[in-house]
């Protein structure tokens, strides 16, 4: 299977990177490589292998229900590019 | 004094003794970090900040109080948030960002007393194998081959492996997706050491790949990356995938050496084209490790081969998902678009670099409807298989011996292809995918007089077993080359 310009153009608008029409063809050839390169594992029998999920085995930890940190926009906006009354602010969105 | 001369070990000693001060040791440092500028090993240099630092240890130390690395200059890999300190991740997108918190991992290190110089050059968002992905520049190895042509110090923690074999820090942190400790200790003939998986906090690190994702030392002897990596480890609640273990003394049984331990050689890293130098280096660390009385066994990890693969599969999934929070609007980069997915899709586009571009591309597809089982639940799976070869097989060693790399370093620029550029980590990455601990240290010289390091892995949480090989095959090895200064007075 080989990843062609229009194919790569959706990816591009899924990951939401702006790629110009002459950045698509060496991009679809840099990711067949890549694809190629990863089918090897077509040659792995995995039925009845579980996923991992994790690599140490553990049971994901709970925390008490609790607030235990915020109430500082300051800080949380303190590397906005832009931001108004302790906001991030953004291109109009609703017309 | 000059900075070159002491160890970790040595300068803790020095200082307890009172033969010189923290201020005393960390200007020192300064003097090699402005000496050592030619390396481009720093993205942000904090002089001032260092100095504040060597005087609270030495204020501490006088009190009776101060903690394993009190008064210790470390460099710190710019992936760890740094409070009020710039944190770029070597990516043009987080232009400006100077966090409002304090990583897990470095805030244990400031507890321990140790004494920051400043932020070390990486590959952009700690993708990449030779730190020439940088939006800041490609690193120079301190070390150089015939012709004085300027070499890779490896990657992705490429600036802080050439500040500890330029000898300007005593000790670096570093992390490891898929051998980004490991392999630039080996090409700048230092060590590296990657522990188990969760045994080192995430939080405050900027993320590259979740399950992979781990934080490391770097020094110049193994016994200085156990202190290192004794001050860095530990449980912290504020991140899920920590583990609730406590940390040993790391130096504790160090020096107990390897007789009666049973060693495995994998056979399956008996790769084809292997250079005859690598080879010839891995024959010697086995004579070593058999000299000092351990057992030799001949194991088979048999998915080796799809290491790589499955890697290049789980790791750009993760980032892609990872990546997706630069967007523009709470840190870093904005590029103003027409509208707000304009907006996202500009910014992005200018603020990543090549290869991480590709691998947002790759995760996205890899990860896009349609194509998750056929790729991703694939390789989980495959990765599910890696982790059992190395539980099978530990159930007949203590630890595996390999090559940490399959070549020294190469020239800056001699590698274009990004498949090329993922062979580097082909005997890093299996570890990573199954969470083991694994270090490398030197282990002797190419042809060309470029250092080679060799693998220890471990089992999981037995980190004093590897510092324990490692540290009676440094006896062994003897490593005592440098490189030639040859950046000083540039």
């Amino acid at each position: 299977m080989s990843l062609d310009n229009a194919t790569v153009a959706k990816i591009a608008r899924l990951a939401r990177l702006k790629m110009t029409e002459p950045e698509l063809a060496p991009m679809a050839g840099q990711l067949n490589n890549i694809l190629d390169f990863v089918a090897q594992l077509n040659e792995v029998n995995v039925d009845g292998v579980e996923p991992m999920t994790s690599v140490v085995a553990m049971k994901l930890r709970r925390r008490a229900d609790v607030v235990s940190d915020g109430g500082d926009p300051a800080k949380v906006t303190a590397n906005a590019p832009q931001g108004e009354s302790g906001y991030f602010t953004v291109p109009k969105v609703i017309e | 004094m000059r900075i070159e001369d002491f160890t970790i070990a040595s300068a803790r000693d020095g200082l307890a003794k009172g033969d010189f001060t923290a201020r005393e040791l960390t200007a020192a440092a300064l003097d090699g970090m402005a000496a050592a500028k030619p390396l481009n090993a720093m993205i942000t240099e904090t002089p001032d900040h260092a100095l504040k630092m060597a005087d609270a240890a030495d204020i501490s130390r006088k009190a009776g109080q101060g903690g394993a690395l009190n008064g210790i200059p470390l460099v710190i890999k710019d992936l760890f948030a740094t409070e009020g300190v710039l944190t770029t991740a070597a990516s043009h997108i987080l232009d400006g960002f100077k966090p409002t918190y304090e990583s897990t991992v470095t805030r244990n290190l400031w507890d321990a007393g140790a004494v920051m110089l400043g932020k070390t050059n990486l590959d952009e968002f700690a993708m990449g194998s030779s730190n020439e992905t940088s939006y800041y520049g490609p690193v120079k190895n301190p070390w150089r081959g015939k012709g004085d042509v300027d070499l890779v110090p490896g990657g992705s923690s490429g600036g802080s492996a050439a500040s500890v074999a330029a000898g300007f820090a005593l000790g670096a942190t570093g992390t490891d997706t898929g051998g980004s400790i490991r392999q630039p200790a080996s090409v700048t003939g230092i060590v590296g050491v990657k522990p188990t998986y969760g045994r080192c906090s995430r939080w405050g690190t900027v993320a590259f790949a979740s399950s992979l994702d781990q934080a490391g030392a770097f020094a110049r002897t193994v016994r200085d990356s156990a202190i290192v990596l004794g001050a860095m480890a530990g449980f912290d609640p504020k991140d899920s995938t920590s583990v609730e273990v406590p940390v040993p003394d790391y130096e504790k049984g160090i020096d107990a050496g390897v007789k009666g331990l049973r060693i495995g050689i994998p056979r399956e890293y008996r790769v084809d084209n292997m250079p005859a130098e690598i080879e010839k280096l891995w024959s010697q660390g086995i004579a070593w490790l058999k000299d000092g009385g351990a057992e030799i066994v001949d194991i088979s990890l048999p998915h080796t081969k799809y290491a790589l693969p499955t890697y290049y599969i789980v790791a750009p999934a993760e980032c892609s998902s990872n990546l997706a929070r630069y967007d523009g609007v709470r840190y870093g980069l904005r590029v103003p678009g027409k509208d707000l997915t304009d907006m996202y899709e500009s910014t992005r586009a200018a603020g990543f670099g090549a290869e991480v571009k590709r691998r947002i591309m790759i995760g996205t597809y890899v990860l896009s409807a349609g194509y998750y089982d056929a790729y991703y639940l694939k390789a989980q799976k495959v990765r599910t298989l890696i982790l059992r070869d190395f539980e099978a097989a530990f159930g007949k060693v203590d630890a595996i011996l390999t090559p940490t790399a399959p070549s020294a370093a190469f020239p800056i620029g001699a590698t274009s292809d990004p498949v090329e550029m993922y062979m580097n980590d082909v005997f890093t990455v299996p570890t990573s995918l199954a969470g083991l601990p694994g270090l490398s240290l030197p282990g002797g010289l190419s042809a060309d007089g470029l250092p080679l390091g060799l693998q220890v892995i471990g089992k999981a949480f037995d980190e004093p077993t590897l510092f324990r090989v490692a540290e009676a095959m440094e006896r062994a090895a003897a490593f005592t080359a440098r490189p030639t200064r040859w950046w000083e007075g540039r």
